[in-house]
């Protein structure tokens, strides 16, 4: 029995959203009496941290203290369309409709907290922390909420907007086959490193190097999660998971957490992860967002560290102890490629 | 077929329920004590998201037939947090970006608690061995082993 160390390299560029008929989302923003706001979106956070990024997004729009934003989500009932939560358009799609919607909301702030003042609404700055006041003359201030109650109270207007962000949908050109499906690519490289058992055929990782190029991070320690927990589902689908692993045949599939196979904590290996920020230029703040990036490069990597290890290229996932055995075999014995 | 009485401990306070035979700890904690806090992954022992401490060692509450607990005394986590302070493993969690469906956060939380309880100052290797039958889908594990580091060694925010 050996144990053969292998290290394999994959790039992608990955789109942002998609472009079946056009892919929109909205939000819509208005403040309450307290000068408190509330996101009204119908987009699910999956835990992957869409509820925290439109927060920030809101308040940074508005100019106020992102403790002063809630995010209501997850409910068609009260909140505008979204095409939903997949295709990594999270941060991209729905942060530009809530941009949008907080900017109308902000104008109508800055002109309500005007009349306050008796200024010029152009002449009014938000200083980030709950109070609105003439530039160059901080003494001359209003807090959000007394502008809200005003409002509310006095002037009779709503604080609110309107956000929609909107791909339309690109044609395909019948003559050449072209399309513009997605204006905005992130890009990731990993590098793998797998030892595999040529008597088991198991493959285990031992480390991975990676760099992803996501836009602006809005929020370092979110994206931070989203890679390392997506590199871990990379492995999964690469290694272990599967419905059907004798497809098109369904036998043996399996039924249950027992038999549907997923690394545990044993499982996993060193990760170096470095992210680079090129910001967007049609995205919020300059977000791109990982999303389902994070768990691509991971699968070819490891099929190619597979072969630099033992001379087997497999391209049918997962792969399994089995499939390598089988590769092995057929080919007469491993065959150890050049290490790089 | 006649209901079975049963009184036990759950997070310190005495309880007394009627269970049918059979019924298992998971869903007497969860249907008839209204304690949601106990998840249900896969009703077989193949997750540990409906982990639960019975006299402080770790167990699956799904394959625990509630009659079983008699007298002895069940932590969930909701008895975890004291009044509105959360346990340090709880702030490590939140802290360490643990969590992000949260739906193996409970099983992970009693794991860790059920590791530190008797192993306060407790190595990689060993917090790896003490949440491997449980499974997340969201995290890659990275960070809830350093969550479980962070709060043994009192590395948490107040």
């Amino acid at each position: 029995m050996t144990r053969h160390r292998g290290r394999g390299i994959a790039s992608i560029n990955y789109p942002i959203g998609m472009n079946l008929g056009g892919d929109p989302s909205q939000a819509l923003v208005h403040s309450n009496p307290s000068g408190k706001f509330t996101v009204a979106l119908s987009s699910i956070d999956l835990g992957q941290g869409m509820k925290s990024v439109t927060r920030q997004i809101c308040a940074e729009t508005l100019g106020v203290p992102v403790e002063d934003v809630y995010v209501d989500t997850a409910d068609s009932d009260t909140g505008p369309h979204c095409m939903g939560s997949f295709a990594s358009r999270g941060t991209h799609r729905v942060g530009n409709a809530v941009m949008a919607a907080a900017r109308e909301a902000r104008g109508v702030m800055m002109e309500a907290a005007a009349e306050e003042l008796e200024v010029n609404a152009a002449d009014l700055e938000t200083d980030g922390r709950g109070n609105i006041h003439v530039k160059g003359a901080p003494h001359r201030s209003i807090s959000t909420k007394d502008v809200a109650i005003a409002a509310q109270f006095k002037q009779g207007k709503t604080i609110s907007g309107r956000g929609i962000f909107l791909v339309p949908l690109s044609e395909v050109n019948p003559e050449t086959g072209e399309m513009s499906p997605a204006t905005c690519y992130a890009h990731a490289c990993l590098v793998a490193e797998v030892e595999v058992d040529d008597e088991t055929g198991e493959v285990a990782m031992v480390r991975m190097d990676s760099a992803y190029e996501l836009g602006r991070a809005l929020n370092p320690r979110l994206v931070e999660q989203q890679l390392v927990g997506g590199a871990w589902m990379g492995v999964s689908h690469a290694l272990y998971e599967t419905p059907e692993p004798y497809y098109p045949e369904p036998v043996h599939g399996p039924r249950d957490f027992v038999e549907y196979l997923m690394p545990g904590p044993g499982d996993i290996c060193p990760h170096d992860i470095a992210v680079l920020e090129r910001p967007a230029p049609d995205g919020p703040f300059g977000a791109k967002g990982p999303g389902e990036m994070c768990a691509n490069p991971v699968l070819p990597a490891i099929a190619n560290a597979i072969f630099n290890a033992v001379g087997v290229r497999i391209d049918d996932l997962p792969i399994t102890p089995e499939k390598v055995l089988r590769a092995i075999k057929a080919q007469g014995g491993t065959r150890p490629q050049a290490r790089r | 077929m006649s209901k079975i009485p049963l009184q036990f401990r759950h997070n310190g306070r005495d309880v007394a329920i009627f269970v049918d035979g059979g019924t298992n700890l998971l869903v007497a904690l969860r249907e008839l004590i209204g304690d949601m806090t106990p998840k249900f992954g896969c009703g077989q022992g193949g997750c540990g998201t409906c982990s639960v401490l019975i006299d402080g060692e770790l167990h699956l509450s799904c394959l625990t037939l509630a009659e079983t607990v008699a007298g002895r005394s069940v932590e969930t986590l909701d008895g975890m947090k004291q009044g509105p302070n959360l346990h340090p493993l709880q702030r490590a969690f939140a802290d360490n970006f643990a969590a992000q469906c949260g739906y193996c956060t409970p099983g992970m939380l009693m794991a860790a608690k059920a590791l530190l309880d008797r192993n306060p100052s407790p190595s990689r290797d060993e917090v790896i061995e003490a949440i491997s039958g449980n499974i997340c889908r969201c995290t890659g594990y990275e960070p809830i082993i350093n969550a479980i580091l962070a709060a043994a060694s009192g590395r948490v925010s107040a």
